[in-house]
């Protein structure tokens, strides 16, 4: 991979800090954006902003074809068998908002199991806490070894035949761990439940293939993968989605309204109420293909590399501890840490100080925070831009924060 | 930022000091606070004894500057009336707030002073305050319980 290349792509890697250029290391939160994708926005802009599927004239036409052909791109990304299973939303949040309340609310009752992971982000944990709560519902956790971050294999005998939904992240936004989820999908079919598959952490950094994967549900954000911030994909088995109540009322998503009744839209409008947000779908295509131009075998492998060389170097650092398994072979992107006797906080704002952008705190997971007994952690994590030197300038920092906070070691 | 102006010895030593970070033998009031996004997060217990803060002290977790902030109140307040450190509570606050700049106005609250430049720090003023708000929280609760007994 030719880095000096790629990263003349993101203008923003340039920018200035601690006197130097600044080092991105936040990317699990979210994505810096390459010039084509800010060019695709532009041009859209420019020259074909309208109001998609509303009137005859030629703007609105061409949002129409901007919008609906972008869907074609993320169906063939995540190989999708139709366009029609493709459901725009703002990001994976309300994805799984999405499934929680128009299929949770909706086909859950009391007694019934839902089964989710310790590790999972609020947004696929606070959702089905409140799909227990409104329908009675039971919120079954699997929790986690805690020095590999493996699942803890007799937690897997809860997705019994009273588990109705079955909800995890492919990749844990904290433990970072790669691992297999068609024998937890197959267990949870063979169970008769539904599969809710988190992608955010996954669909930015390696191939994903919902039919081969067999889930039912898959969400994921494009601000995580190159494209703007504002739009997030919801893919879910047709027959599943049809026969689910909408999730916001309004424009475009009807077939006919009368004064007191109403009938829905087909899908994807069934469940894309209002004006939608065409740049972000614009954004979104021309990431997709930025990505696909580079390639996920490079990208992974890019990655990889810069994984490895953290964690090799992190673990030549006193009192540094590397959250969930050391092995860079399984860690996709990013790795937690913890720094003994400084707070997380501290560490992020003695490496902002040099330029450098990690993330602090619980990473929106507290309850696997409670879990390992910490409060909070740092995360580094990782994109294709990303360089060597860059990981060996962040090493040379994390070396220094004790001192800073006054240790002798 | 120089990070000499932000962790000075005397906010590295309170942060260090433990001499406060212990549980309070049956507090008259506990109170949690915390950060929800940076991950401060601590109980302030507080025992009274005739109208005066006979122990304070704090368990929990934090950044530095929430931790040497606490530590620099629970010194200055200790041993104190609820009033008196509720003026206390509010002087810092409004000085992290910037709204008091004058240092003679300031000399009160001790080594807390030194925190001064917080107010330049938009995302470490949340650190600074947690304590002070704590505290503020547990003694308003106090003086209402209080109020409410009289009657």
């Amino acid at each position: 991979m030719n880095s000096e290349l790629i990263r003349n792509d993101f203008p923003i890697l340039k920018k200035e800090c601690g006197g130097r250029p600044i080092v991105y290391l936040d990317n699990a939160a979210t994505s810096q954006k390459p010039l084509p994708v800010l060019e695709a926005v532009y041009e859209y802009n420019t020259q074909g902003n309208g109001n998609p599927h509303r009137g005859a004239h030629v703007l609105a036409i061409s949002a129409s074809e901007a919008y609906d052909g972008s869907k074609e791109i993320v169906r063939r990304f995540i190989n999708k068998r139709s366009p029609k299973e493709i459901i725009y939303t703002r990001n994976t949040t309300e994805s799984l908002n999405l499934i929680a309340r128009s299929y949770g609310e909706t086909h859950l009752k009391k007694g019934d199991h839902i089964v989710i992971t310790i590790a999972e982000h609020h947004a696929n944990l606070v959702t089905w806490q409140r799909v227990a709560q409104k329908t009675g519902a039971v919120l079954d956790y699997i929790y986690v070894d805690k020095k590999t971050g493996h699942f803890l294999e007799k937690d897997l005998e809860k997705i019994n035949k009273n588990v109705k939904i079955v909800a995890f992240a492919q990749v844990s936004n904290v433990l970072g761990i790669e691992f297999d989820p068609r024998p937890l999908i197959q267990r949870a079919h063979e169970a008769g439940a539904v599969v809710v598959l988190d992608g955010a952490q996954s669909a930015p950094h390696r191939r994903v293939d919902v039919q081969e994967l067999d889930c039912d549900f898959f969400a994921f954000s494009g601000h995580k993968m190159c494209a703007s911030g504002g739009i997030g994909v919801l893919y879910g088995k047709e027959q599943l989605l049809d026969d689910m109540e909408p999730f916001n009322l309004g424009g475009d998503m009807i077939e006919e309204v009368r004064e007191q009744s109403t009938d829905f839209a087909e899908l994807p409008a069934k469940f894309e109420a209002g004006t939608q947000n065409v740049e972000g779908a614009v954004s979104l295509e021309a990431a997709i293909r930025y990505l696909n131009e580079i390639g996920f075998d490079e990208i992974q492998k890019q990655e990889r590399k810069l994984v490895t060389q953290a964690i090799q170097g992190m673990q030549q650092i006193p009192h540094i501890r590397i959250i969930g398994t050391e092995n860079p072979e399984e860690k996709e992107g990013l790795v937690s840490f913890t720094v003994d006797d400084v707070h997380p906080h501290d560490v992020a704002e003695i490496l902002s100080a040099v330029g450098i952008c990690i993330r602090t705190g619980h990473h929106c997971a507290q309850p696997l925070h409670t879990y390992l007994g910490i409060y909070a952690s740092c995360r580094a994590s990782f994109y294709f831009y990303n360089t060597e030197e860059e990981v060996q300038y962040f090493l040379k920092h994390l070396r220094t924060v004790r001192s800073v906070m006054g240790y002798d070691d | 930022m120089d990070m000499n102006q932000l962790y000075t010895e005397l906010i590295l030593e309170y942060n260090k000091d433990k001499t406060n970070k212990r549980p309070v033998e049956n507090p008259t009031l506990s109170e949690h606070g915390h950060n929800p996004n940076c991950g401060d997060d601590i109980v302030l217990q507080v025992k009274m004894k005739d109208g005066v803060i006979q122990d304070l002290a704090y368990t929990g977790s934090g950044c530095a500057i929430s931790q040497a902030s606490t530590a620099m109140m629970i010194e200055l307040v200790s041993g104190r009336t609820a009033d008196e450190a509720l003026r206390l509570v509010h002087l810092f606050l409004d000085m992290i707030r910037g709204k008091i700049t004058d240092e003679s106005q300031l000399e009160e609250l001790e080594a807390a002073v030194s925190l001064k430049d917080i107010s330049k720090m938009p995302v470490r003023v949340k650190c600074a305050v947690l304590g002070w708000h704590t505290l503020e929280e547990a003694l308003t609760k106090l003086q209402s319980k209080t109020v409410k007994s009289n009657k």
